[in-house]
Protein backbone atom coordinates (compact mmCIF):
# COMPACT_ATOMS: atom_id res chain seq x y z
CA UNK A 1 0.00 0.00 0.00
CA UNK A 2 2.24 3.28 -1.23
CA UNK A 3 0.74 6.32 -2.34
CA UNK A 4 -0.38 4.99 -5.83
CA UNK A 5 -2.50 2.77 -4.27
CA UNK A 6 -3.75 4.94 -1.89
CA UNK A 7 -4.44 7.22 -5.43
CA UNK A 8 -6.51 4.94 -7.24
CA UNK A 9 -8.40 4.54 -4.33
CA UNK A 10 -9.46 7.53 -4.02
CA UNK A 11 -9.40 8.11 -7.94
CA UNK A 12 -12.17 5.03 -7.83
CA UNK A 13 -14.68 7.08 -5.15
CA UNK A 14 -14.20 10.03 -7.43
CA UNK A 15 -15.25 8.47 -10.21
CA UNK A 16 -18.11 6.44 -8.77
CA UNK A 17 -19.17 9.69 -7.22
CA UNK A 18 -19.43 11.44 -10.72
CA UNK A 19 -20.94 8.24 -12.53
CA UNK A 20 -23.37 8.14 -10.08
CA UNK A 21 -24.85 11.98 -10.44
CA UNK A 22 -24.30 11.67 -14.13
CA UNK A 23 -26.50 8.17 -13.96
CA UNK A 24 -29.42 9.83 -11.68
CA UNK A 25 -29.60 12.72 -14.43
CA UNK A 26 -30.03 10.31 -17.52
CA UNK A 27 -31.84 7.64 -15.72
CA UNK A 28 -34.98 11.09 -14.69
CA UNK A 29 -34.65 11.92 -18.20
CA UNK A 30 -34.68 8.38 -19.50
CA UNK A 31 -38.15 7.60 -17.19
CA UNK A 32 -39.76 10.66 -18.08
CA UNK A 33 -39.48 9.95 -21.70
CA UNK A 34 -40.03 6.17 -21.97
CA UNK A 35 -43.49 7.03 -19.33
CA UNK A 36 -44.26 9.49 -21.60
CA UNK A 37 -44.33 7.48 -24.75
CA UNK A 38 -46.19 5.04 -22.40
CA UNK A 39 -48.74 7.83 -22.51
CA UNK A 40 -48.74 8.83 -25.64
CA UNK A 41 -47.22 11.91 -24.49
CA UNK A 42 -44.44 13.83 -25.82
CA UNK A 43 -42.44 14.40 -22.47
CA UNK A 44 -39.44 17.01 -21.67
CA UNK A 45 -38.36 18.42 -25.11
CA UNK A 46 -37.12 21.94 -24.71
CA UNK A 47 -33.90 21.90 -22.29
CA UNK A 48 -30.89 20.44 -25.38
CA UNK A 49 -31.55 17.54 -27.51
CA UNK A 50 -34.42 15.55 -26.99
CA UNK A 51 -35.00 17.41 -23.30
CA UNK A 52 -31.88 15.39 -22.27
CA UNK A 53 -30.65 18.87 -19.86
CA UNK A 54 -34.21 18.89 -18.16
CA UNK A 55 -33.35 17.13 -15.31
CA UNK A 56 -30.12 19.87 -14.77
CA UNK A 57 -32.23 21.96 -15.26
CA UNK A 58 -34.41 21.30 -12.54
CA UNK A 59 -31.41 20.33 -10.31
CA UNK A 60 -30.53 23.72 -10.71
CA UNK A 61 -34.03 24.97 -9.97
CA UNK A 62 -34.21 22.83 -6.73
CA UNK A 63 -30.84 23.74 -6.01
CA UNK A 64 -32.14 27.98 -5.89
CA UNK A 65 -35.52 27.11 -4.14
CA UNK A 66 -36.27 27.97 -0.50
CA UNK A 67 -35.63 25.04 1.74
CA UNK A 68 -39.05 25.73 3.83
CA UNK A 69 -38.51 24.30 7.16
CA UNK A 70 -42.49 23.69 8.90
CA UNK A 71 -42.58 24.93 12.36
CA UNK A 72 -43.38 21.33 14.42
CA UNK A 73 -40.57 19.62 13.12
CA UNK A 74 -37.34 17.92 14.99
CA UNK A 75 -34.98 19.79 13.78
CA UNK A 76 -31.54 17.65 14.42
CA UNK A 77 -33.46 14.79 12.96
CA UNK A 78 -35.39 16.57 9.93
CA UNK A 79 -32.11 17.87 8.53
CA UNK A 80 -30.10 14.57 9.22
CA UNK A 81 -32.42 12.65 7.35
CA UNK A 82 -31.79 13.54 3.74
CA UNK A 83 -28.29 13.22 4.41
CA UNK A 84 -28.86 9.79 5.71
CA UNK A 85 -30.68 8.93 2.68
CA UNK A 86 -28.37 9.67 -0.19
CA UNK A 87 -25.14 8.78 1.62
CA UNK A 88 -25.97 4.30 2.42
CA UNK A 89 -26.96 5.01 -1.43
CA UNK A 90 -23.64 6.11 -2.92
CA UNK A 91 -22.15 3.29 -0.43
CA UNK A 92 -24.49 0.53 -1.91
CA UNK A 93 -22.75 1.16 -5.13
CA UNK A 94 -19.26 0.56 -4.26
CA UNK A 95 -19.06 -2.99 -3.87
CA UNK A 96 -20.37 -3.12 -7.53
CA UNK A 97 -17.99 -4.32 -10.29
CA UNK A 98 -18.94 -2.48 -13.54
CA UNK A 99 -15.82 -3.70 -15.84
CA UNK A 100 -12.97 -6.05 -16.02
CA UNK A 101 -9.99 -5.18 -13.94
CA UNK A 102 -7.53 -4.27 -15.73
CA UNK A 103 -3.51 -4.49 -15.75
CA UNK A 104 -2.12 -1.48 -15.97
CA UNK A 105 2.06 -0.66 -15.21
CA UNK A 106 2.05 2.21 -12.85
CA UNK A 107 5.16 3.44 -11.11
CA UNK A 108 7.01 0.78 -12.14
CA UNK A 109 4.94 -2.57 -11.07
CA UNK A 110 2.36 -4.03 -12.58
CA UNK A 111 -0.90 -3.32 -10.54
CA UNK A 112 -4.46 -5.01 -11.26
CA UNK A 113 -7.08 -2.32 -10.99
CA UNK A 114 -10.37 -3.85 -9.81
CA UNK A 115 -13.17 -1.35 -12.18
CA UNK A 116 -15.17 -1.04 -8.91
CA UNK A 117 -15.05 1.01 -5.80
CA UNK A 118 -14.06 -1.95 -3.47
CA UNK A 119 -13.69 -5.69 -3.36
CA UNK A 120 -14.69 -6.47 -0.41
CA UNK A 121 -14.60 -10.41 0.67
CA UNK A 122 -18.41 -9.85 2.19
CA UNK A 123 -19.64 -7.81 -0.89
CA UNK A 124 -22.86 -9.19 -0.53
CA UNK A 125 -23.33 -8.77 3.09
CA UNK A 126 -22.24 -5.49 2.81
CA UNK A 127 -25.32 -4.41 0.14
CA UNK A 128 -27.79 -5.89 2.86
CA UNK A 129 -26.18 -4.13 5.07
CA UNK A 130 -26.66 -0.84 3.25
CA UNK A 131 -29.64 -1.48 2.16
CA UNK A 132 -30.97 -1.97 5.79
CA UNK A 133 -29.14 1.15 6.72
CA UNK A 134 -31.19 3.13 3.66
CA UNK A 135 -34.48 2.70 5.31
CA UNK A 136 -33.77 4.75 8.30
CA UNK A 137 -34.02 7.92 6.09
CA UNK A 138 -37.49 7.48 5.37
CA UNK A 139 -38.37 6.37 8.86
CA UNK A 140 -36.46 9.43 10.34
CA UNK A 141 -38.29 11.80 8.00
CA UNK A 142 -41.34 10.67 8.08
CA UNK A 143 -41.12 10.98 12.06
CA UNK A 144 -39.44 14.53 12.02
CA UNK A 145 -41.56 16.01 9.59
CA UNK A 146 -43.91 16.67 12.65
CA UNK A 147 -47.05 16.15 10.36
CA UNK A 148 -49.25 13.07 9.96
CA UNK A 149 -48.92 12.56 6.39
CA UNK A 150 -45.31 12.29 6.48
CA UNK A 151 -45.62 9.94 9.69
CA UNK A 152 -47.96 7.26 8.07
CA UNK A 153 -45.38 6.93 5.04
CA UNK A 154 -42.78 6.39 7.70
CA UNK A 155 -44.41 3.95 9.31
CA UNK A 156 -45.27 2.23 6.17
CA UNK A 157 -41.57 2.46 5.25
CA UNK A 158 -41.21 0.36 8.73
CA UNK A 159 -43.27 -2.37 7.47
CA UNK A 160 -42.42 -2.61 4.37
CA UNK A 161 -38.73 -2.65 4.65
CA UNK A 162 -38.51 -5.25 6.89
CA UNK A 163 -40.83 -7.78 5.28
CA UNK A 164 -38.91 -7.39 2.05
CA UNK A 165 -35.60 -7.34 3.14
CA UNK A 166 -36.09 -11.21 4.66
CA UNK A 167 -37.56 -12.01 1.23
CA UNK A 168 -34.30 -10.38 -0.60
CA UNK A 169 -32.00 -12.25 2.01
CA UNK A 170 -33.36 -15.32 1.78
CA UNK A 171 -33.43 -15.01 -2.55
CA UNK A 172 -29.54 -14.23 -2.02
CA UNK A 173 -28.66 -17.15 -0.39
CA UNK A 174 -28.60 -19.58 -3.59
CA UNK A 175 -26.64 -17.10 -5.59
CA UNK A 176 -23.98 -17.90 -2.44
CA UNK A 177 -25.14 -21.75 -2.23
CA UNK A 178 -24.44 -21.56 -5.99
CA UNK A 179 -20.98 -19.96 -6.62
CA UNK A 180 -19.98 -20.40 -3.25
CA UNK A 181 -18.57 -16.99 -2.73
CA UNK A 182 -19.92 -13.36 -0.77
CA UNK A 183 -17.64 -11.64 -2.98
CA UNK A 184 -19.26 -10.16 -6.02
CA UNK A 185 -16.18 -10.30 -8.17
CA UNK A 186 -15.98 -13.64 -7.98
CA UNK A 187 -19.60 -14.08 -8.52
CA UNK A 188 -19.47 -12.58 -11.85
CA UNK A 189 -16.61 -14.50 -13.15
CA UNK A 190 -18.36 -17.63 -11.54
CA UNK A 191 -21.10 -16.63 -14.29
CA UNK A 192 -18.19 -16.72 -17.35
CA UNK A 193 -18.28 -19.17 -20.39
CA UNK A 194 -21.07 -21.10 -20.62
CA UNK A 195 -23.88 -22.95 -19.26
CA UNK A 196 -22.54 -27.03 -18.63
CA UNK A 197 -25.50 -29.54 -18.58
CA UNK A 198 -24.15 -32.77 -17.13
CA UNK A 199 -20.21 -31.81 -17.98
CA UNK A 200 -21.34 -30.72 -21.61
CA UNK A 201 -21.38 -27.30 -22.84
CA UNK A 202 -24.81 -25.90 -24.36
CA UNK A 203 -25.48 -22.54 -26.20
CA UNK A 204 -26.20 -20.92 -23.15
CA UNK A 205 -23.99 -17.82 -20.93
CA UNK A 206 -23.79 -19.63 -17.50
CA UNK A 207 -25.64 -16.70 -16.01
CA UNK A 208 -27.58 -17.64 -12.55
CA UNK A 209 -30.64 -16.60 -13.86
CA UNK A 210 -31.18 -19.93 -15.96
CA UNK A 211 -30.37 -21.75 -13.28
CA UNK A 212 -31.73 -19.85 -10.57
CA UNK A 213 -34.59 -18.23 -12.02
CA UNK A 214 -37.22 -18.43 -8.82
CA UNK A 215 -34.31 -16.44 -6.54
CA UNK A 216 -34.04 -13.98 -9.45
CA UNK A 217 -37.80 -13.09 -9.99
CA UNK A 218 -38.04 -12.88 -5.98
CA UNK A 219 -35.03 -10.42 -5.53
CA UNK A 220 -36.47 -8.61 -8.60
CA UNK A 221 -39.63 -7.95 -6.59
CA UNK A 222 -38.30 -7.31 -3.60
CA UNK A 223 -35.80 -5.01 -5.30
CA UNK A 224 -38.68 -3.08 -6.79
CA UNK A 225 -40.31 -2.91 -3.10
CA UNK A 226 -36.79 -1.65 -1.25
CA UNK A 227 -36.80 0.75 -3.56
CA UNK A 228 -40.25 2.19 -2.92
CA UNK A 229 -40.75 2.09 -6.22
CA UNK A 230 -44.43 1.73 -7.91
CA UNK A 231 -46.15 -0.54 -7.84
CA UNK A 232 -45.20 -0.77 -4.10
CA UNK A 233 -44.50 2.89 -3.99
CA UNK A 234 -46.99 2.98 -0.39
CA UNK A 235 -44.54 5.05 1.08
CA UNK A 236 -45.40 8.23 -0.91
CA UNK A 237 -48.67 7.54 -1.95
CA UNK A 238 -49.73 11.07 -3.31
CA UNK A 239 -53.57 9.74 -3.51
CA UNK A 240 -53.18 9.40 -0.30
CA UNK A 241 -50.74 10.33 2.04
CA UNK A 242 -49.94 13.63 -0.26
CA UNK A 243 -46.43 12.29 -0.76
CA UNK A 244 -45.52 10.49 2.38
CA UNK A 245 -42.50 11.19 4.08
CA UNK A 246 -40.96 13.83 1.91
CA UNK A 247 -44.21 16.06 2.14
CA UNK A 248 -42.49 18.74 4.06
CA UNK A 249 -39.42 18.69 2.46
CA UNK A 250 -38.16 21.46 -0.17
CA UNK A 251 -35.55 22.65 -2.22
CA UNK A 252 -32.27 20.84 -1.94
CA UNK A 253 -33.32 18.51 0.99
CA UNK A 254 -35.63 16.97 -1.56
CA UNK A 255 -33.57 16.72 -4.12
CA UNK A 256 -31.22 14.88 -1.63
CA UNK A 257 -33.96 12.54 -1.13
CA UNK A 258 -34.93 11.94 -5.07
CA UNK A 259 -31.33 11.58 -5.89
CA UNK A 260 -31.31 8.68 -3.12
CA UNK A 261 -34.30 7.19 -4.61
CA UNK A 262 -32.89 7.03 -8.14
CA UNK A 263 -29.08 6.31 -7.72
CA UNK A 264 -31.27 3.10 -5.31
CA UNK A 265 -32.62 2.17 -8.84
CA UNK A 266 -29.25 2.15 -10.62
CA UNK A 267 -27.68 0.20 -8.14
CA UNK A 268 -30.96 -2.36 -7.42
CA UNK A 269 -30.11 -2.98 -11.33
CA UNK A 270 -26.36 -3.36 -11.20
CA UNK A 271 -27.06 -6.14 -8.57
CA UNK A 272 -29.32 -7.97 -10.48
CA UNK A 273 -27.23 -7.69 -13.42
CA UNK A 274 -23.93 -8.83 -10.93
CA UNK A 275 -25.97 -11.56 -9.52
CA UNK A 276 -27.77 -13.11 -12.12
CA UNK A 277 -27.28 -11.72 -15.62
CA UNK A 278 -23.22 -12.49 -15.77
CA UNK A 279 -22.32 -8.22 -14.70
CA UNK A 280 -19.56 -7.41 -17.01
CA UNK A 281 -19.54 -11.10 -18.67
CA UNK A 282 -19.83 -10.74 -22.75
CA UNK A 283 -17.80 -11.39 -25.63
CA UNK A 284 -14.68 -9.15 -25.55
CA UNK A 285 -12.65 -10.53 -28.87
CA UNK A 286 -9.53 -10.38 -26.79
CA UNK A 287 -6.63 -9.94 -28.90
CA UNK A 288 -8.88 -9.29 -32.55
CA UNK A 289 -9.36 -5.75 -31.68
CA UNK A 290 -7.12 -3.07 -29.93
CA UNK A 291 -6.47 -3.99 -26.66
CA UNK A 292 -8.34 -0.35 -25.06
CA UNK A 293 -11.54 -1.77 -27.39
CA UNK A 294 -11.68 -5.20 -25.12
CA UNK A 295 -10.80 -3.38 -22.27
CA UNK A 296 -14.12 -1.41 -22.06
CA UNK A 297 -16.38 -3.69 -23.49
CA UNK A 298 -16.81 -5.11 -20.31
CA UNK A 299 -18.10 -1.90 -19.12
CA UNK A 300 -20.10 -1.35 -22.04
CA UNK A 301 -21.56 -4.88 -21.64
CA UNK A 302 -22.60 -4.34 -17.73
CA UNK A 303 -24.39 -1.10 -18.71
CA UNK A 304 -26.39 -2.00 -21.90
CA UNK A 305 -27.62 -5.17 -19.34
CA UNK A 306 -28.29 -1.90 -16.80
CA UNK A 307 -30.25 -0.63 -19.15
CA UNK A 308 -32.82 -3.25 -19.62
CA UNK A 309 -33.41 -3.41 -16.01
CA UNK A 310 -33.87 0.27 -16.10
CA UNK A 311 -36.38 -0.02 -18.68
CA UNK A 312 -38.24 -2.70 -16.66
CA UNK A 313 -38.76 -0.71 -13.74
CA UNK A 314 -39.93 2.33 -15.64
CA UNK A 315 -42.43 -0.09 -17.18
CA UNK A 316 -43.85 -1.72 -14.04
CA UNK A 317 -44.04 2.07 -13.22
CA UNK A 318 -45.93 3.15 -15.73
CA UNK A 319 -48.48 0.29 -16.22
CA UNK A 320 -48.85 -0.96 -12.67
CA UNK A 321 -51.42 0.09 -10.21
CA UNK A 322 -50.04 0.42 -6.95
CA UNK A 323 -50.92 -2.45 -4.20
CA UNK A 324 -53.04 -2.05 -1.40
CA UNK A 325 -51.55 -2.58 2.02
CA UNK A 326 -52.52 -5.32 3.12
CA UNK A 327 -51.52 -6.42 -0.66
CA UNK A 328 -48.17 -5.92 -0.14
CA UNK A 329 -48.17 -7.93 3.23
CA UNK A 330 -49.67 -10.53 1.60
CA UNK A 331 -47.34 -10.51 -1.11
CA UNK A 332 -44.12 -10.54 0.90
CA UNK A 333 -44.69 -12.98 3.66
CA UNK A 334 -47.61 -15.53 2.50
CA UNK A 335 -45.90 -15.54 -0.97
CA UNK A 336 -42.50 -14.43 -1.39
CA UNK A 337 -40.88 -15.82 2.24
CA UNK A 338 -41.99 -19.59 1.84
CA UNK A 339 -41.28 -19.46 -1.90
CA UNK A 340 -37.87 -18.19 -0.95
CA UNK A 341 -37.77 -20.85 1.69
CA UNK A 342 -39.07 -23.90 -0.64
CA UNK A 343 -36.86 -22.93 -3.57
CA UNK A 344 -33.78 -22.76 -0.68
CA UNK A 345 -34.29 -26.38 0.66
CA UNK A 346 -34.65 -27.20 -2.86
CA UNK A 347 -31.42 -25.81 -4.07
CA UNK A 348 -29.71 -27.00 -0.49
CA UNK A 349 -31.23 -30.22 -1.13
CA UNK A 350 -29.10 -30.20 -5.52
CA UNK A 351 -25.99 -28.66 -3.79
CA UNK A 352 -25.67 -31.65 -1.29
CA UNK A 353 -26.28 -34.01 -3.59
CA UNK A 354 -23.74 -32.68 -6.09
CA UNK A 355 -21.25 -32.70 -3.48
CA UNK A 356 -21.75 -35.74 -1.91
CA UNK A 357 -23.82 -37.97 -4.48
CA UNK A 358 -27.02 -39.56 -3.82
CA UNK A 359 -28.15 -40.83 -0.33
CA UNK A 360 -28.85 -44.08 -1.31
CA UNK A 361 -26.02 -43.98 -4.20
CA UNK B 1 -0.95 4.57 14.85
CA UNK B 2 -4.10 4.65 12.37
CA UNK B 3 -5.75 2.49 14.84
CA UNK B 4 -5.04 3.96 17.59
CA UNK B 5 -6.46 7.29 16.00
CA UNK B 6 -9.86 5.23 14.78
CA UNK B 7 -10.03 3.90 18.27
CA UNK B 8 -10.02 7.35 20.14
CA UNK B 9 -12.60 9.06 17.65
CA UNK B 10 -15.15 5.59 17.62
CA UNK B 11 -14.40 5.56 20.87
CA UNK B 12 -15.99 8.59 21.72
CA UNK B 13 -18.98 8.02 19.10
CA UNK B 14 -19.90 4.77 21.03
CA UNK B 15 -19.91 6.64 24.36
CA UNK B 16 -21.58 9.49 23.75
CA UNK B 17 -24.09 7.54 21.78
CA UNK B 18 -24.16 5.48 25.01
CA UNK B 19 -24.82 8.42 26.92
CA UNK B 20 -27.90 9.67 24.33
CA UNK B 21 -29.60 6.45 25.23
CA UNK B 22 -30.11 6.97 28.88
CA UNK B 23 -30.22 10.85 28.60
CA UNK B 24 -32.42 11.75 25.87
CA UNK B 25 -35.73 12.64 27.08
CA UNK B 26 -36.87 11.57 23.32
CA UNK B 27 -37.29 7.77 22.54
CA UNK B 28 -36.81 8.10 19.21
CA UNK B 29 -33.12 10.15 20.18
CA UNK B 30 -32.42 7.43 22.00
CA UNK B 31 -32.88 4.70 19.50
CA UNK B 32 -30.40 7.12 17.46
CA UNK B 33 -27.73 6.88 20.04
CA UNK B 34 -27.84 3.15 20.40
CA UNK B 35 -27.62 3.03 16.94
CA UNK B 36 -24.61 5.57 17.11
CA UNK B 37 -23.01 3.03 19.35
CA UNK B 38 -23.59 -0.10 17.22
CA UNK B 39 -22.19 1.32 14.19
CA UNK B 40 -18.81 2.42 16.36
CA UNK B 41 -18.67 -1.18 17.76
CA UNK B 42 -18.93 -2.42 13.89
CA UNK B 43 -16.09 -0.06 12.83
CA UNK B 44 -13.60 -1.41 15.84
CA UNK B 45 -14.61 -4.74 14.06
CA UNK B 46 -13.58 -3.52 10.57
CA UNK B 47 -10.58 -2.56 12.78
CA UNK B 48 -9.75 -5.66 13.67
CA UNK B 49 -9.99 -7.16 9.83
CA UNK B 50 -13.19 -9.06 10.99
CA UNK B 51 -15.29 -7.96 8.47
CA UNK B 52 -18.08 -10.39 8.77
CA UNK B 53 -18.84 -9.56 12.22
CA UNK B 54 -18.70 -6.23 11.58
CA UNK B 55 -21.22 -6.17 8.51
CA UNK B 56 -23.39 -8.71 10.77
CA UNK B 57 -23.07 -6.48 13.61
CA UNK B 58 -24.76 -3.21 10.75
CA UNK B 59 -27.13 -6.53 9.81
CA UNK B 60 -28.53 -7.31 12.37
CA UNK B 61 -28.67 -4.33 15.37
CA UNK B 62 -28.50 -1.13 12.98
CA UNK B 63 -30.88 -2.25 9.92
CA UNK B 64 -33.15 -5.00 12.04
CA UNK B 65 -33.36 -4.65 15.71
CA UNK B 66 -33.31 -0.59 15.46
CA UNK B 67 -35.56 -0.31 12.80
CA UNK B 68 -38.15 -2.59 15.12
CA UNK B 69 -37.61 -0.35 18.30
CA UNK B 70 -38.22 2.83 15.93
CA UNK B 71 -41.52 1.11 14.47
CA UNK B 72 -42.98 0.13 17.71
CA UNK B 73 -41.73 3.77 19.44
CA UNK B 74 -43.69 5.27 16.33
CA UNK B 75 -46.33 2.38 16.33
CA UNK B 76 -46.83 2.81 20.77
CA UNK B 77 -47.45 6.70 20.34
CA UNK B 78 -44.37 7.24 22.98
CA UNK B 79 -42.77 9.64 21.45
CA UNK B 80 -43.37 12.17 24.10
CA UNK B 81 -40.64 13.83 26.48
CA UNK B 82 -40.14 11.86 29.40
CA UNK B 83 -39.81 12.82 32.63
CA UNK B 84 -36.64 12.88 34.24
CA UNK B 85 -37.03 13.09 37.73
CA UNK B 86 -35.60 10.04 39.83
CA UNK B 87 -38.04 8.22 41.85
CA UNK B 88 -36.26 5.51 42.98
CA UNK B 89 -35.31 4.76 46.61
CA UNK B 90 -32.14 3.42 47.57
CA UNK B 91 -30.61 2.33 44.10
CA UNK B 92 -28.25 5.94 43.46
CA UNK B 93 -26.35 5.72 46.94
CA UNK B 94 -25.88 1.68 46.63
CA UNK B 95 -24.42 1.77 42.87
CA UNK B 96 -22.57 5.22 44.14
CA UNK B 97 -21.28 2.52 46.78
CA UNK B 98 -20.18 0.01 44.15
CA UNK B 99 -18.76 2.33 41.82
CA UNK B 100 -16.06 3.35 44.61
CA UNK B 101 -15.79 0.05 45.29
CA UNK B 102 -15.06 -1.06 41.50
CA UNK B 103 -12.65 1.73 41.32
CA UNK B 104 -11.05 0.78 44.48
CA UNK B 105 -10.55 -2.50 43.17
CA UNK B 106 -9.40 -1.92 39.85
CA UNK B 107 -6.86 0.53 41.33
CA UNK B 108 -5.52 -1.59 43.75
CA UNK B 109 -4.90 -4.30 40.95
CA UNK B 110 -3.14 -1.84 38.50
CA UNK B 111 -0.77 -0.29 41.74
CA UNK B 112 0.23 -3.88 42.87
CA UNK B 113 0.69 -4.94 39.31
CA UNK B 114 -1.25 -7.35 38.66
CA UNK B 115 -2.74 -6.01 35.98
CA UNK B 116 -1.52 -5.30 32.18
CA UNK B 117 -3.32 -3.77 29.94
CA UNK B 118 -4.12 -5.83 26.53
CA UNK B 119 -1.84 -4.18 24.13
CA UNK B 120 -0.63 -5.94 20.34
CA UNK B 121 2.36 -4.80 19.04
CA UNK B 122 2.70 -4.52 15.04
CA UNK B 123 -0.19 -5.01 12.56
CA UNK B 124 -3.10 -7.05 13.23
CA UNK B 125 -2.66 -9.88 11.64
CA UNK B 126 -6.27 -12.69 10.94
CA UNK B 127 -6.30 -15.41 12.72
CA UNK B 128 -8.23 -18.48 10.80
CA UNK B 129 -9.56 -21.16 12.70
CA UNK B 130 -12.50 -23.69 13.16
CA UNK B 131 -15.83 -21.86 15.40
CA UNK B 132 -14.82 -25.12 18.12
CA UNK B 133 -11.30 -23.38 18.40
CA UNK B 134 -12.96 -20.09 18.56
CA UNK B 135 -15.34 -20.96 21.57
CA UNK B 136 -12.14 -23.11 23.49
CA UNK B 137 -9.92 -20.26 23.39
CA UNK B 138 -13.28 -18.12 24.10
CA UNK B 139 -14.61 -19.93 27.17
CA UNK B 140 -12.27 -22.80 28.26
CA UNK B 141 -10.49 -22.78 31.79
CA UNK B 142 -8.42 -25.93 31.78
CA UNK B 143 -4.88 -25.99 30.69
CA UNK B 144 -4.91 -26.63 26.71
CA UNK B 145 -2.38 -24.05 26.04
CA UNK B 146 -1.77 -22.43 29.75
CA UNK B 147 -3.05 -19.62 31.39
CA UNK B 148 -3.74 -18.01 28.03
CA UNK B 149 -6.83 -20.00 27.30
CA UNK B 150 -8.88 -18.75 30.58
CA UNK B 151 -7.80 -14.89 29.96
CA UNK B 152 -11.64 -14.17 27.97
CA UNK B 153 -14.07 -16.21 30.43
CA UNK B 154 -14.12 -13.63 33.18
CA UNK B 155 -15.29 -10.60 30.69
CA UNK B 156 -17.33 -13.13 28.80
CA UNK B 157 -19.02 -13.94 32.16
CA UNK B 158 -18.91 -10.00 33.23
CA UNK B 159 -20.81 -9.05 30.22
CA UNK B 160 -23.26 -12.29 30.64
CA UNK B 161 -23.95 -10.71 34.14
CA UNK B 162 -24.13 -7.11 32.80
CA UNK B 163 -26.76 -7.93 30.59
CA UNK B 164 -28.39 -9.48 33.18
CA UNK B 165 -28.55 -6.27 35.76
CA UNK B 166 -29.46 -3.89 32.50
CA UNK B 167 -32.83 -6.07 31.90
CA UNK B 168 -33.70 -6.05 35.26
CA UNK B 169 -32.82 -2.47 35.50
CA UNK B 170 -35.67 -1.93 32.77
CA UNK B 171 -38.44 -3.37 34.78
CA UNK B 172 -37.70 -1.74 37.53
CA UNK B 173 -37.62 1.28 36.00
CA UNK B 174 -40.89 0.46 34.02
CA UNK B 175 -42.50 -0.75 37.52
CA UNK B 176 -41.79 1.09 40.21
CA UNK B 177 -43.26 4.47 39.04
CA UNK B 178 -46.01 6.00 41.51
CA UNK B 179 -48.57 7.61 39.58
CA UNK B 180 -48.99 11.28 40.33
CA UNK B 181 -51.31 13.60 39.20
CA UNK B 182 -48.97 15.84 36.74
CA UNK B 183 -47.47 12.97 35.28
CA UNK B 184 -49.26 13.53 32.10
CA UNK B 185 -48.44 16.88 31.84
CA UNK B 186 -44.83 16.28 31.01
CA UNK B 187 -42.93 18.47 33.88
CA UNK B 188 -39.12 19.20 32.59
CA UNK B 189 -38.49 21.11 36.12
CA UNK B 190 -36.23 19.02 37.92
CA UNK B 191 -32.97 17.46 36.35
CA UNK B 192 -31.46 13.92 37.67
CA UNK B 193 -30.39 13.85 40.99
CA UNK B 194 -32.04 16.47 41.85
CA UNK B 195 -34.65 14.37 43.03
CA UNK B 196 -35.16 11.80 45.96
CA UNK B 197 -37.43 9.33 45.84
CA UNK B 198 -41.21 10.10 46.07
Amino acid sequence: MDWIDLGLVALRVVVIFGLLQVVTILLIWFERKVVADMQNRVGPDRAGPFGILQTVADGVKLFFKEQVTPRKVELGLYLAAPMLAAVPAFLMFMVVPFGRPVRINLGGEDRLIPIQGADLNIGLLYVLAMSSVAVYAVVLAGWSSGSKYPLLGGVRATAQAISYEAAMGLSLVPVVLFTGSLQLSEIVTAQSGSLTFFDRAIALPAWNVIVLAPSFLIFFIAAVAETNRAPFDLVEAEQEIVGGFHTEYSGLRFALFFLAEYINIFTMSGLAVTLFLGGWAGPTWDGSVPLLVSAVLPTVWFFLKVVVFLFIFVWLRATLPRLRYDQLMTLGWKRLIPASLVWLFFIGGAMAVRQFGLPWG
Amino acid sequence: MVELVIFALMGAVALAGAIGVVRARNPVYGAMGLMATLFALAVFYVVHLAHFVAVVQVIVYAGAVITLFLFVIMFVGVDRAEDLTEKLAVQRPVALIVLVGVVVAAGALVVTGNFDWVITSGEPQVVTGTIEEIGENLISVGPPSGREASRWLLPFEATSLLLIVAAVGAIALAFYRPRRKDEASGRRDAGPGSGSGP
